[in-house]
């Protein structure tokens, strides 16, 4: 063979049961998503793990950079009036 | 980049690291950092595969349904932690084919444990027992180590494999327990596998070159022989308990220091069965190399087909 | 034995998937790659399950004291009951593929009327096991057009190791005498009315997978009455290694 070509890596998504999100659980090679979805199966909910599989080709993912972090994450750590401890209310009202 | 500026970044990195905090695939880290962890990585999952194949040997000999089972579900389990291990390494920007590629043509290592013969039933008790113990311990720790995806996969690993001892240590209890030519069986088993296993643990900490920037990463937690005390005192006594002998004229408890003291570990052994020259080492890597091989036509017939089948796809929709 | 033709009967079920079983364990470590080693592991051991829940029945049955272990370990050559098919060799993993495939396909069709059984225990394991064979069913077809409809050299393996297997699948719709009791006692499933569906889902798939269905009317048959091709005895001898070798022991 000369045209030799590896399967594509896939990552795997797996709901432990419903109710719950889809998690990351870890990634495969496969050649398309039914045989991305039969060996997430195979190898990834060998013990029950799971209810329901999402695979998605690795390549199709877009991730933010790193680099980057300062301008993404950070402006929004001193923003404390978007968490309910921001407001102060007297002690006697209980359940809010 | 200026070599100060590579400095400076060398430093935040190391001090991201002592403050617990995790590294990810694309965050920036040291050349020495990636390599490192594809070295360690890709060794651990090719001893994952290779182990495979020592226990592997016993499936169609199983004595019973129910180890044979188990035994399937084993070594399938290992495939799954080469499997989880690969990925790992592949989000360090190298694939599962390079790796193949190198484990194939001898460069990369694995454990050497998996070089010595299973010739009787009572092997597969003593490596899920002692090779299986001793890799559980070199493994908890790594559950935290430094590197996200790998840390990831060992809590994934360790989950899994807490049944393989138990699975190892049963078959040697009943065995221990069973006819005289049984109880004999496992003794020879554990006289064969005693001091492999002390061996898997690594070069005593005075020639071990890489332990102190492994300490650093995390991608080590205790030293070489500080495990190796670890596992001969876990181990005695379930040796004790079921009645069978460590294979150590020498080995006493230290009523002073609360540990074993043991014998001298044959080094040269070691170092031989590292460089090649095992009682398997050929048979092992032969039956990896026909394996993927003869695998060959395989992968690349479900490539073409999913490649047609795509194609099929596309003309539909024009 | 009160029951011999039931006895013989689950045998006759718990070989086809013992033997197979077998040969996909010798696979494990030696697959095309990680993802198809674990599956066709699975597969293994979903069939390893299936024989302990018949064997553990057949031992009931036969009354005596006799363990899953005596049966699938301790019997001789010709006490095997098992179709030639299953016991064919991996010569590639277009044979190991196309074996399972033509297996697969029976195997389905007699567990959904198994599940009819007028017998409680093997109607229950016939809808326990069913699920996993639909499951094989669907892997080992995938395969079948991945192989078929793959590249020029795959497409040619795929179609020896089909034209090589299909003179074991006419023995699958054959009856035993016990089976022939069994059917009549509404316990059995008449395997001679899956034979017209089998052949017709069979050489759908092909087409899909295109490949050519064989055209041999020649067929082997013998395993169902214990009469097999000289495969059977090498791997049984793997299989009853330490049984024979130490007998009367516990493991």
């Amino acid at each position: 063979m000369t045209d030799k070509k590896n399967w594509p890596l896939w990552e795997i998504f797996v709901r432990s049961k419903n109710g719950l999100e889809h998690r990351h659980c870890g990634s495969l090679h496969a050649t398309d998503a039914e045989m991305a979805l039969e060996n997430a199966r195979d190898v990834y909910t060998r013990r029950n793990e799971g209810v329901s599989i999402w695979v998605v080709e690795s390549y199709h993912i877009t991730a933010s950079n790193p680099e980057h972090n300062g301008e993404l994450f950070e402006p929004a750590q001193d923003k404390v009036y978007r968490h309910p401890t921001f407001y102060e209310l007297p002690d006697e009202v209980k359940h809010m | 980049m200026s070599e100060e500026q590579i400095k400076n970044l060398e430093d935040q990195f190391e001090a991201r690291i002592a403050r617990d905090e995790k590294i990810e695939p694309k965050d920036w880290m040291p050349e020495k950092y990636r390599k490192t962890h594809i070295r360690q990585m890709s060794q651990h999952a090719h001893s994952e595969i290779v182990g495979m194949l020592p226990e592997g040997n016993w499936i169609t000999r199983a004595p019973s349904l129910r180890r044979k089972v188990a035994l399937l579900a084993k070594v399938q389990d290992e495939a799954g932690h080469g499997l989880y291990l690969y990925s790992a390494c592949e989000t360090l920007g190298v694939s599962r084919d390079e790796l193949y590629e190198q484990l194939h043509s001898g460069k990369a290592k694995y454990s050497s444990i998996f070089n010595y013969p299973t010739i009787t039933w009572a092997d597969m008790g003593a490596i899920g027992w002692l090779v299986d113990g001793a890799a559980i311990i070199n493994q908890v720790p790594l559950c935290n180590t430094s590197y996200g995806p790998y840390a990831r996969a060992m809590v994934r690993v360790c989950k899994e494999e807490s049944f393989h001892q138990r699975q190892g240590y049963e078959i040697m209890i009943k065995l221990a327990n069973g006819t005289p030519e049984q109880k004999e069986m496992a003794q020879d088993a554990l006289n064969r596998w005693w001091w492999p296993s002390l061996m898997m643990l690594g070069p005593t900490d005075d020639v071990s070159v890489h332990t102190e920037q492994s300490m650093k990463w995390k991608l080590k937690r205790k030293s070489n022989d500080d495990l190796r005390q670890q596992f001969i005192d876990q181990t005695v006594p379930q040796a004790e308990l079921i009645g069978l002998t460590i294979p150590d004229p020498d080995l006493k408890w230290n009523e002073e220091k609360g540990i074993y003291d043991f014998g001298e570990i044959d080094w040269d052994e070691f170092w031989q069965v590292v460089k090649g020259h095992g009682p398997c080492n050929k048979e092992r890597m032969k039956a990896r190399v026909s394996a993927w091989e003869e695998g060959e036509w395989v992968r690349n017939a479900a490539m073409a087909h999913a490649e047609n089948k795509k194609e099929r796809i596309e003309k539909q929709a024009v | 034995m009160k029951n011999e033709n039931l006895y013989k009967y689950i045998l006759g079920i718990a070989d086809n998937s013992l033997i197979l079983g077998q040969r996909l364990g010798e696979l494990c470590g030696h697959g095309p790659n990680l993802e198809t080693d674990i599956a066709c592991t699975n597969i293994s051991l979903d069939l390893f399950g299936q024989v302990r829940s018949y064997f553990q029945y057949a031992g009931k049955v036969a009354g005596d004291n006799r363990t899953e272990d005596d049966i699938a370990m301790l019997r001789k050559e010709r006490e095997y009951k098992n179709v030639l098919l299953v016991e064919q060799p991996n010569t590639n993993f277009a044979y190991t593929i196309g074996r399972q495939f033509l297996f697969d396909v029976y195997h389905l069709a007699f567990l959904t009327e198994l599940q009819k059984s007028s017998d409680l225990t093997l109607s229950a394991i016939a809808k326990k096991c069913i699920k996993e064979v639909r499951y094989h069913e669907r892997f080992s077809s995938d395969w079948v057009k991945r192989l078929g409809d793959g590249t020029p050299e795959s497409k040619q393996k795929m179609q020896e190791a089909m034209d090589t297997l299909w003179t074991y699948t006419d023995e699958l719709f054959h009856q035993t005498q016990a089976d022939k009791v069994m059917v009549s006692d509404g316990v059995g499933v008449d395997v001679t009315k899956l034979k017209d569906q089998y052949y017709k889902a069979v050489t759908e798939l092909l087409e899909d997978a295109k490949l050519k269905t064989p055209e041999s009317k020649y067929f082997q048959k013998g395993g169902k009455d214990g009469i097999h091709t000289e495969h059977l005895g090498y791997l049984l001898s793997d299989l009853q290694f330490m049984q024979r070798t130490y007998p009367n022991m516990e493991w």
